[in-house]
């Protein structure tokens, strides 16, 4: 790690009295200027926890910003691309937020706490543009990071953990809904939620009681497989997950400065986000143009022929005899669960469709030398790993 | 059921009334609804104190396009044409210049001048092609658009590779530099000045004061006329050409809120309650008040409306009406000096120290002043034997730091004719009535947002392709049916026309293709 680095992940989280006792490796990244572990301990380890029992993800970087006032629905339905009109108190949406070109600046969750009241949780810093887009509604934006400590608890049986936490009334609720409890005189909020495509939940609390709730969430879990995981384990679930990632999957609009690097919601395979219904939304216009003329860009999951993982390779198709290139990888990985060659991928319109081949260009070294392979892949359509456990209410004990 | 036109314009401003007039002449049911009695917005005569009228707001006439005239079979009548500037000197050596010469100046100074004003006059040419043509879209352009720009490249490489040159470094340039480098004699300095920073927030040392000149320039050559009857006598007309043409004006109509149906304009609600519909609805308002206040940020996307909440309104521009009982006695002034144009801007520094309080939110106590006479040759505007002195006062930031009380008013209004005083002592004697419109006034009377000349800052930023702003400079807004078509849009203010003409072409366009 470079001293910049250290500079950087400098902030400590709420969970970091507790996290360190488990932190083997001291191996972090900044995320936000927080240290957010890359491991504590090993990430295969980590990674079959949250497939096999119970991984718990420090989530309390994660940028949050409180919504509330009269024109909070209001601000938030012009806002992203869905309609959130649909979305009731108790219910939590994954949406995509465009500029005017209809070009996603980033995606997020969206926590309708209470009536009129919201939590818009994303990887990255958003005030300006938000700030610009309440101009002319009665909102307030509060950014909420430092005082809401939360954690990822996800895995098969972190239902069972939920339950031995003492959680009344858990096993009602349904993915993408929310329940507030109390939690030593604070109030926790806990929605079944998550970042791994499995069985999962995401607790929220104020940051005085994070110690107490981890310590609480431990003793529940304690025979249950829980066990602390950080990001290299929470990635591979991602990836299996078919979840998108900023700065992998695509370029906050905001950021990029050459045109065509970055990507519309279509392009990202979020049509199901995308609501014309609505007549008006951040992006609205360009959408509907580049409905009628066609995307340029598709987003696509791979099945990759072997074993070698496809990182930052061209894409290819076979067109007339000869390889052109037509793309390239995001995200690649060998994963154990689904024991396939997996991976994400940008490609260009009209390649793509499920069922496609196309060939993948993977370079891997052996011993210093290099060697290389065109790979056949599948693109498939869905996610890679998604057990019917995600989504069954009430879940299955462990 | 609400009355149902082809288009409704919001405003009677001399833009508005263009652009109603010739749909209505391309045979539109048009309505044009005026919040005020009167038509003209800010070029409209007005009285203002028993028996004496003056031109309320704009009072020189010398960018109306001929296009504009030539489309509406329009002639102006005109009491005075191709007037004369005249720098008043506090000595009484007054410099009297016309059309790029002047008398009193150094050999050196009249050869810089007339080189000066040639090349001005070149680079004005080029722009003023440019000023009743729709800007043509950057990207995902139409043909025109692409045949529009190949044209702008065009014209630049026909003023050859060093004058495109030239012009490119130029207009970012501020006037200053410019007028130091090649004059001695300070008044034709100050005056050039004064020319370049009317109307703007800008003093001649800020950046694109050059483009702000050459647009003024670009009109008409900078020929300086005045209307018969004040600026009412071009308005009147055009309205008479538009209801000719079957168009329906009514005055006294404030329009409260563009409706907004399902993504797109349908219509008007007025502040009595009654609502038009139509399919197309063009705003003589000024942009942001547009998009802002009769729209509302809601119906429209974040990044656009971000920006038109970024344009800068601040006017500066005050106007101050005398109406006297005989003309002021000024050392080495003719009577027949009265029939001209006089500045009062004695050097290019005068004109900068003048700005400095604006940054500040101050008036300047020391302001720059453009002043005429029209009763001299205009005798419909006061009493006989008796004038009308209409003035605009530099620099009266809108965003005055103390606000714009009563007070504060005639505060300005003593430094303004102490001003005068310092060239016509006389002065104080003559004034009968006396009125002073701040741009404060100027907002809340004429309904221009900041009392900005331009409806909003004239810059490079906001000039041409980015006017108003970027992805909205071809009239039509990013919500369906909605068209701006005054003097915020492209190319800017002043009486001439171009803006409410191009936005009907664009309007008329848009219906051929859609
Ligand atoms: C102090 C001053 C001096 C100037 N001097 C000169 C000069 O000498 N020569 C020159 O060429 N230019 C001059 N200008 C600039 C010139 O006056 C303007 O650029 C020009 O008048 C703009 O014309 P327009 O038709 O676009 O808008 P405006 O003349 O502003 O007209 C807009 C119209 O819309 C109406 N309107 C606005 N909102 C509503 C609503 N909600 N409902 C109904 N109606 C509405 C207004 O009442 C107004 O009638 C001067 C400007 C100022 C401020």
């Amino acid at each position: 790690m470079s001293a910049f680095e250290v500079e950087q992940g400098k902030l400590r989280t709420p969970f970091w009295p507790k996290t360190r006792a488990f932190d083997r490796l001291s191996e972090s990244h900044d995320w936000k200027g927080y240290a957010s572990a890359d491991a504590y301990l090993e990430g295969g380890l980590e990674y079959f926890a949250i497939r096999n029992s119970t991984g718990v993800f420090d989530l309390s970087p994660m940028t949050k910003y409180r919504i509330s006032g009269p024109d909070s629905l209001a601000f938030l339905d012009r806002l992203v691309t869905r309609d959130m009109k649909k979305i009731r108190p108790g219910r939590v949406a994954y949406a995509v937020w465009c500029d005017d070109q209809g070009q996603v600046i980033d995606d997020g969750t969206i926590f309708h706490l209470r009536d009129g009241e919201y939590r818009v949780c994303s990887q990255e810093r958003h005030l300006a543009w938000f700030t610009a887009a309440a101009i002319g509604f009665d909102v307030t934006i509060d950014e909420e990071t430092t005082r809401v400590a939360a954690l990822a608890v996800q895995g098969p049986t972190s239902f069972s953990v939920m339950q031995n936490l003492g959680l009344d009334g858990i096993e009602n609720l349904k993915m993408f809904g929310l329940m507030h409890f109390d939690f030593h005189g604070e109030e926790l909020m806990v929605s079944r939620t998550g970042f791994t495509g499995d069985l999962g939940y995401e607790l929220w609390i104020a940051p005085g009681k994070a110690e107490a709730l981890w310590d609480a969430l431990f003793e529940a879990g304690k025979f249950l497989g829980i066990r602390p995981i950080g990001t290299y384990a929470l990635e591979m679930a991602r990836i299996e997950a078919g979840y998108l990632a900023p700065y992998l999957e695509f370029i906050p609009a905001e950021e990029t400065v050459r045109t065509g690097r970055s990507r519309s919601p279509f392009e990202l395979g979020l049509d199901w986000l995308v609501d014309f219904s609505k007549p008006v939304f951040n992006g609205r216009r360009a959408l509907a143009d580049e409905q009628r003329r066609g995307s340029t860009w598709r987003l696509v999951k791979l099945d990759i022929e072997g074993n070698k993982e496809a990182h930052h390779s061209y894409v290819y198709a076979r067109k007339g005899g000869r390889m052109i290139n037509i793309g390239f990888i995001t995200s690649a990985m060998w994963s154990p669960v689904c024991k396939q060659n997996i991976a994400l991928g940008s490609v260009k319109t009209p390649h793509g469709k499920p069922g496609d081949t196309l060939w993948v260009e993977i370079y891997y070294q052996r011993e210093m030398h290099w060697s290389r392979v065109m790979a056949k892949a599948t693109v498939v359509d869905g996610p890679f790993w998604d057990p019917p456990r995600r989504r069954a209410t009430p879940p299955a004990p462990a | 059921m609400a009355d149902r036109y082809d288009a409704i314009i919001i405003g009677a401003g001399h833009n508005g009334l263009v652009c109603g007039a010739l749909l209505a002449k391309a045979g539109k049911k048009v309505l044009i609804l005026e919040a005020q009695e009167q038509v003209g917005g800010a070029a409209i005569t007005r009285k203002f104190a028993d028996g004496f009228s003056v031109s309320a707001c704009a009072h020189l006439l010398y960018q109306l396009q001929p296009q504009v005239c030539k489309d509406l079979d329009l002639s102006i009548d005109t009491v005075a044409d191709d007037m004369a500037t005249i720098a008043l000197d506090s000595a009484g050596q007054h410099l009297r210049i016309r059309n790029g010469a002047a008398t009193g100046l150094n050999d050196s100074d009249a050869r810089q001048l007339h080189a000066f004003h040639k090349r001005m006059a070149r680079f004005s040419e080029l722009l003023r092609t440019y000023l009743n043509k729709t800007p043509p879209r950057l990207a995902n352009g139409t043909k025109t658009d692409v045949v529009t720009l190949a044209r702008l490249g065009l014209d630049m490489r026909r003023l050859g590779r060093k004058e495109m040159r030239a012009f490119l470094r130029l207009i970012g340039m501020n006037i200053y530099d410019e007028v130091e480098e090649r004059f001695e004699n300070p008044l034709l300095k100050g005056a050039i000045s004064l020319d370049a920073v009317l109307g703007t927030h800008l003093g001649p040392r800020s950046p694109n004061t050059i483009l702000t000149y050459l647009y003024r320039l670009a009109g008409n050559h900078g020929k300086l006329s005045t209307p018969t009857g004040g600026m009412s006598g071009v308005t009147e007309a055009l309205a008479q050409r538009a209801r000719d043409s079957g168009a329906t004006l009514r005055t006294s109509m404030p329009v409260k809120r563009i409706v907004v149906d399902n993504g797109r304009a349908t219509g008007v609600e007025t502040d009595n309650g009654e609502t038009f519909s139509s399919w197309i609805v063009a705003s003589n308002a000024d942009p942001k008040t547009t998009i802002m206040q009769l729209v509302t940020p809601r119906y429209l996307e974040t990044g656009f409306v971000r920006r038109i909440d970024n344009i800068r309104m601040r006017g500066n521009a005050a106007k101050l009406h005398l109406a006297l009982d005989g003309l002021p006695v000024i050392k080495g002034i003719d009577k027949k000096d009265f029939a001209e144009r006089m500045l009062i801007a004695p050097d290019a520094d005068y004109v900068e120290r003048a700005f400095n309080p604006a940054k500040y939110g101050e008036m300047s106590a020391d302001p720059v002043l453009e002043i005429t006479v029209p009763s001299f040759r205009d005798p419909s505007l006061a009493p006989t034997g008796k004038h009308v002195l209409s003035a605009i006062v530099q620099y009266a930031p809108y965003g005055l730091r103390e606000g714009w009380s009563d007070a504060a008013r005639d505060t300005l209004m003593n430094h303004a004719i102490d001003k005068i005083a310092a060239y016509a002592p006389d002065i104080r004697q003559r004034i009968i009535a006396a009125e002073m419109l701040t741009p404060a006034d100027l907002e809340s009377e004429f309904r221009i947002g900041g009392g900005h000349w331009h409806h909003g800052e004239l810059a490079l930023d906001a000039f041409l392709f980015t006017r108003p702003v970027s992805g909205a400079a071809q009239y039509a807004m990013p919500l369906d049916g909605l068209y701006l078509c005054g003097a915020g849009t492209h190319p800017g203010g002043g009486i001439s026309g171009a803006a409410g003409r191009n936005a009907a072409r664009a309007i008329l366009d848009r219906e051929k293709t859609t």
